[in-house]
């Protein structure tokens, strides 16, 4: 602080507080909402302080949608994408920073392109690829004649199929499939000083060894915000997951349980909309991701800002 | 550039390997594919895809409710972008300051960010409902007056508001980023000069966020372009009257609703390139700009 501004801290402090109960008052009626009866809550006068219902509320949300299992599924699938991210971000990232060969830049770009096309914008080629995996190799066999060559010398027609359809491999592999942490290591890279290559080097130590025994312990902090990022963006997943899985009772992931629990003429069949119960399941959903972001603030904040998403 | 090197190895190669693998199969077919669809057109009893060339999308751009869904998606994107980054401009110069309680007005405002769009928009459908939410008090003043289902700008208001919250906590992170990575002996030489706090928001610290607000700008603008599915999809559902049916949800609904995969790959091309577009200004221009630290 400079100077003394008494009055422009109240006013700091007015504005601010303004403009936090903006942002906390949509979720607080929402909270209020899942501590009530469905009387309560449909009823004239609107309730803006929590009753006493929230934890009935909270069971009977979390047995009608079923949570127990989508909340293992969803972890499963986030913690997939975390582990699968990380580690490909690292290795694509130290192959391109430390090692020489022609055509570095380009592999580069071929990576660093996928940053402009959202999996939402490309949503339905990419459904079709998840139908079965392989479709690409296939068609470059087939074009190449490949499989026409197998085909007359031994007789066996080739059929490549992978369906990633309710799978956790196909809820994983294209939210994997991002430059997003490439870039960030290759950043982080590019800052260690050639000493200490050298140095390594002259120890006798290769690649391999240099990546898990240097490089691997001075990245903590890249993996802390690279982690608490791609977790939130997993866990937030809703289109993709709607799409691949329709076997929801095995596969379902929480977020898109919420599709459900849109009180229209659709769920309620014209009787009265269960606000209480929608809202209870809207915060058991939110709630891990956002325990993530305030634990984890300080590397959540540098990931965000140095990933640039 | 870096002089160590090790040389290249089966390792590098290795290494490389199952990233291009999945970007191949994730990302360039299926990008390859859409461009593929969007010539052809599917034989509706097998037969494979005959090449139609333009008429895809001559077919979308003269389809009323295309031009229609590419309307509300730009006032979608304005009128987020504008609402989420004014506030969180405006947030971020006052917790600057760092008076008491910094970290708590900090962490307030961030979580938000965590928040899945699907639930912003279930939230937000509870807020806004003509029946049961705060929207109901007006429903008893002037009964009728206000329904989503019913009124198209209603329901746009309402999918741009629950926008914008959600985006809020994004810009405030990027605008306190730069407001901290001023230099403080420039904001002591101009308190020196006698610039009060005001003062030097204005003259000081704003003119230093040219480069955060342009990045901003555009990341936002590609955000309410792709990111807006879960909030329509349980807050309106993309009506009434088609009237919130944003780009996306267009393309999703055409795609596996209506099983048009010409018709919805067409429309992909079409919103890939304005977001190559957006994100090649943002290179080209944006990114050029100058930085002062």
């Amino acid at each position: 602080m400079i100077e003394r501004t008494p009055i422009l801290n109240i006013a700091t402090h007015v504005i601010l507080a303004f403009g936090l109960i903006v942002i906390l008052v949509p979720i607080w009626l929402a909270f209020v909402a899942a501590t009530h009866t469905l009387q309560a809550v449909n009823s004239a006068p609107v309730e803006f302080w929590p009753g006493d219902q929230l934890w009935v509320n909270l069971q009977q949300a979390w047995a009608q949608s079923d949570f127990g299992p989508k909340f293992v599924n969803t972890l499963i699938v986030s913690i997939g994408v975390v582990v699968g991210k990380i580690t490909l971000a690292c290795i694509t990232a130290f192959a391109l920073v430390f090692f020489n060969f022609r055509g570095r830049m380009l592999i580069f770009w071929m990576i660093f392109i996928t940053l402009m096309l959202p999996l939402e914008v490309r949503i339905v080629p990419t459904y079709a690829v998840a139908a079965n995996a392989l479709t690409p190799f296939q068609t470059i066999m087939d074009w190449t004649g490949i499989n026409w060559l197998i085909a007359t010398l031994s007789g066996v027609e080739v059929k490549l199929e992978w369906n990633l359809l309710n799978s956790y491999t196909g809820l994983i592999l294209p939210l994997v499939a991002t430059a997003t942490g490439t870039f960030l290591y290759r950043q982080f890279f590019l800052t260690i000083p050639d000493e200490l290559v050298e140095a390594a080097r002259m120890d006798g130590a290769g690649p391999l060894r240099f990546l898990w025994d240097v490089l691997i312990p001075l990245s903590k902090t890249n993996i802390a915000a690279l982690a608490t990022i791609m977790f939130v963006y997993a866990w937030n997943q809703y289109l993709w997951p709607l799409l691949v899985i329709t076997d929801r009772a095995n596969y379902g992931m929480v977020v898109v349980q919420l599709s459900d629990l849109v009180p229209d003429q659709l769920t309620t069949g014209g009787g009265t909309p269960t606000w209480h119960l929608a809202m209870a399941a809207t915060l058991v959903v939110m709630l891990p991701p956002i325990a993530i972001v305030i634990l984890m603030q300080r590397w959540f904040v540098r990931g965000l800002i140095n990933t640039d998403k | 550039m870096r002089r160590a090197y090790f040389k290249f190895s089966w390792i590098a190669a290795a290494l490389l390997a199952p990233q291009l693998l999945i970007i191949f199969v994730f990302f360039y077919w299926p990008s390859m594919q859409a461009l593929y669809w969007a010539f052809t057109l599917e034989q509706p009893w097998g037969g494979g895809n005959t090449w139609v060339g333009f008429d895809n999308f001559t077919k979308v751009l003269s389809d009323p409710y295309y031009w229609g869904s590419v309307r509300v998606s730009v006032i979608y994107a304005l009128a987020t972008t504008v609402l989420a980054m004014t506030m969180a401009l405006t947030l971020a110069i006052f917790v600057d300051r760092q008076l008491a309680g910094y970290r708590v007005w900090r962490v307030g405002i961030i979580w938000p960010y965590a928040v899945a769009a699907p639930a912003v928009g279930l939230a937000f459908q509870f807020v806004f409902n003509p029946g049961a939410g705060i929207f109901s008090y007006i429903n008893t003043i002037a009964p009728g007056w206000w329904d989503l289902s019913k009124y198209p700008w209603q329901a746009v208001t309402a999918i741009v508001i629950a926008g914008a919250w959600k985006q809020v906590a994004y810009s405030f992170i990027f605008f306190l980023a730069a407001l901290q990575s001023i230099p403080r002996s420039l904001t002591e030489a101009a308190a020196m000069d006698g610039a009060r706090p005001l003062r030097r928001m204005v003259d000081l610290q704003l003119p230093l966020l040219t480069p955060t607000f342009f990045f901003l700008l555009v990341i936002n603008i590609t955000d309410s372009f792709t990111d807006s599915f879960g909030i329509v999809d349980t807050l309106t559902g993309g009506g009434p009257f088609r009237a919130t049916d944003l780009m996306v949800y267009k393309i999703y609904t055409d795609g596996f609703r209506g099983f048009d995969y010409s018709g919805a790959a067409a429309q992909s091309i079409i919103l890939m390139l304005l977001v190559m577009a957006l994100t090649f200004v943002q290179f080209r221009y944006v990114e050029r700009r100058v930085h002062y630290t």
